[in-house]
């Protein structure tokens, strides 16, 4: 079986690396159509390698679909599918975001510096989402290979059918915690409510204290890797059985 | 003499005891054979392509060609078009189609790679479309697809915004007529190294898939998905929402609402390669009655021509399409019928020129052609929908194009034969009035007044 627990996630060097040109976008004058055609056509040919967000007031669908290197900040609240798709970009959302932040990522890295709602970093495939606050339901939803790092508490059913990627979870975690997980792993540091079918605890080993150093280090944690428990799927699902009394 | 004395000095005269055959309406052959099964391996079976009951379906509707109170075209001379546009509504890149009949979606993984590239230049040549399916988009489908379709399904396998870049449409899957609030299949003997990879899952597990989107969760955030989508696409593709047939009325509706394009509905006939027996056969709703109730909630919102309307599930014949285009769909959508093409259910497979029997192949899956339905297996005996890479090869690419090509285009000529024939220089002219009903069910479902009357079942009456 080809191992998908260690998937390399590439987050890709931040714009600022190179000489800064920004631009700022005020959606109170500009639409997010706006923003979202400069940061897809114009922004390679512009030179601009930093672009500041401002007034989001919630609006949906913020910087979704880029497939670039450059640094978004956003100032304030997002709505929904905040740096949906998000290739090679790093946005910072100072303020909560909605549903489905980050949502089927393929590199890059996106941090939310307050609370996310349901399905953060839904079927994310690549890069990295940290999200400061809390995370709501399904937090990590069909993971299929990013990274997830959550300074607060998770939801229920977070990591559901989580496929493949790695999840740090500083406080807690609701009921039924990778439920049906395949390959991605999960690291919790506080309560875990309940586990969902098929997930179970394992023993950490050198290479997972690493994996949770490596991944707090970058969201810029101060815990101890030696506080987090790591839970992985039993492969009981795997197969259909009928002795093994699954609901299917 | 009575019969049962007739029988008993039969059965003596053969030297035998006299055998009763009756069988029992309720538990026929059919049931024995589940009850056995069931109580055998303690799963529920799963198979794959469509429904095998019978359901009321277009064959019982005819079409009321030209007279004296209506004036036909010549058949080989007059011009009838059968041009299709799909996505109109908010897109800036409509679709357009040679032909009202698009090719629907089926994985890669439930479809070798073969497959997918015949369709690709069969959909190609004949200028019409093809789409993905649960398992992401191929190299071999986009390079030999003129407009390829790009399905965003709950499982989000193989999910990659770089496809819907290069995507000609997006169309998100609700649900399916072979299984409408079901998730998607692949049993293990498929999931091979590459199916594997693209969908990031273990190699061979029995893979089940969700059968909700793991982003959004009700129509109101449906509507706000498809605005993700419209901003990652830069408005330019047309979005397809596809529902599997139940309250269609309702779901057209909130598919319209949430700002669809096209709205594609697959009723109950319609195929899969791997569900659930008691789903295939038990959950949705007839293709002939979602159709008209389809039409009817474009119509209560007053946007027929506006946001088109797909319909699929167990279409086979030019006189399908055309039947379904009269109800009112803007094209058809064509699955299984596409496999028969290529081969499924043939006794033989070609290989050069030569054609080489499959029976064996198909007496080891414990079936035999005409019968089988055991895609799941992964052991297709013609290589149609296989992974295994001996059998893949029983499929080539160029003969299977050069089928579905075939197949389409006749069941174009048989569209365009028949809106001739009820006057009409455009297929998309053929209409309600053109058809009638040969049973009470269809005349009930398709809302046609049955065949020499004006009845309208439940319709019409006092
Ligand atoms: S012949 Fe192949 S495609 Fe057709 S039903 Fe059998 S396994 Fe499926």
């Amino acid at each position: 079986m080809e191992d998908l627990r260690q998937t390399a996630t590439g987050y890709g060097l931040p714009a600022t690396a190179r000489k800064e040109a920004i631009r700022t976008f005020d959606l109170a004058t500009h639409t997010v159509r706006e923003l979202n055609q400069f940061l897809h056509k114009e922004l390679v040919a512009s030179g601009v390698t930093k672009v500041m967000v401002s007034n989001p007031d919630g609006a949906h669908s913020i910087a979704c679909g880029v497939n670039a290197p450059v640094d978004i900040e956003i100032n304030g609240h997002a709505g929904y599918y905040v740096a949906g798709m998000n290739k090679h970009a790093h946005v910072v959302v100072n303020g909560n975001a909605g549903p489905g932040a980050a949502e089927n990522m393929m590199s890059g890295l996106v941090r939310v510096r307050g609370f996310a709602s349901t399905s953060a970093g839904a079927s994310a495939r690549g890069g990295c989402l940290i999200i400061e606050g809390d995370a709501s339901l399904r937090c990590g939803i069909s993971l299929k290979g990013a990274d997830i790092v959550v300074g607060g508490s998770v939801g229920s059913f977070s990591a559901f059918m989580a496929q493949a990627g790695r999840m740090v979870i500083c406080g807690d975690a609701g009921d039924a915690l990778g439920d049906s997980l395949y390959e991605a792993v999960i690291y919790v540091r506080g309560e875990v409510k309940s586990l969902g079918a098929d997930a179970r605890y394992e023993e950490m080993t050198a290479a997972d204290f690493g994996t949770v150093k490596q991944l707090l280090d970058l969201a810029g944690f101060d815990y101890s890797p030696q506080e987090f428990r790591r839970i992985a799927s039993a492969r009981q699902l795997y197969h259909w059985n009928a002795d093994a009394q699954q609901e299917y | 003499m009575s019969i049962n004395e007739l029988n008993a000095s039969r059965a003596a005269d053969a030297g035998q005891h006299p055998l009763s055959r009756e069988e029992s309406a309720t538990l026929d052959r059919r049931a024995i054979d589940y009850v056995q099964r069931a109580a055998a391996t303690g799963l529920y079976e799963i198979r794959g392509l469509g429904a095998k009951r019978a359901v009321p379906n277009f064959d019982d509707l005819v079409f009321l060609g030209a007279s004296l109170s209506r004036y036909p075209l010549e058949g080989y001379r007059e011009k009838c078009s059968t041009r299709t546009l799909l996505g109109t509504r908010f897109a800036s890149k409509p679709v357009t189609l040679e032909i009202p009949i698009t090719i629907a979606g089926m994985s890669f993984g439930a479809l070798s790679a073969n497959v997918k590239e015949a369709l690709g230049r069969a959909a190609t040549e004949m200028g019409t479309s093809t789409t993905t399916g649960d398992g992401g988009m191929t190299a071999e489908e986009r390079d030999s697809s003129k407009t390829l379709v790009y399905q965003c399904l709950p499982s989000r396998y193989g999910f990659d915004p770089d496809d819907v870049r290069r995507a000609d449409a997006i169309e998100i899957v609700i649900g399916q007529g072979a299984k409408p609030g079901g998730g998607g299949m692949l049993l293990g003997q498929k999931v091979n190294p590459r199916v594997a990879a693209m969908r990031t899952l273990p190699q061979g597990v029995d893979q089940r898939s969700a059968s909700r989107h793991p982003d959004w969760t009700g129509p109101d955030d449906l509507a706000i998905k498809i605005r993700e989508l419209r901003e990652i696409t830069d408005w330019e593709k047309p979005i397809y929402v596809k529902v599997g047939a139940t309250r269609v009325f309702n779901d057209v509706k909130l598919a319209v609402h949430a700002g669809a394009d096209v709205v594609v509905v697959d009723g109950m006939q319609g195929g899969t390669a791997a569900t659930q027996t008691c789903f295939i056969e038990h959950v949705g709703i007839p293709t002939l009655a979602a159709l008209r109730q389809a039409v009817d909630a474009l119509e209560d919102l007053n946007v027929r021509g506006q946001v088109q309307l797909v319909i699929s599930g167990g279409i086979r014949t030019g006189a399908d399409v055309a039947k379904a285009l009269a109800m009112g769909a803007d094209a058809v959508s064509i699955g299984q019928g596409v496999l028969v093409a290529l081969g499924c259910n043939s006794e033989t497979y070609l290989q050069g020129d030569e054609h080489l029997s499959a029976l064996a192949d198909y007496h080891r899956l414990g079936t035999a052609p005409g019968f089988c339905h055991h895609c799941h297996t992964g052991k297709c005996p013609v290589g149609v929908t296989t992974q295994d890479p001996l059998l893949e090869q029983r499929l080539q690419p160029l003969v299977g194009a050069r089928r579905v090509r075939n197949y389409l285009k006749t069941l174009n000529m048989e569209l365009t034969t028949i809106a001739r024939a009820c006057g009409k220089q455009d297929v998309h002219h053929l209409e309600r009035e053109d058809l009638v009903a040969l049973t009470v069910e269809s005349a009930a479902m398709a809302r046609l007044p049955l065949a020499g009357t004006t009845w309208i079942p439940g319709h019409n009456e006092k």
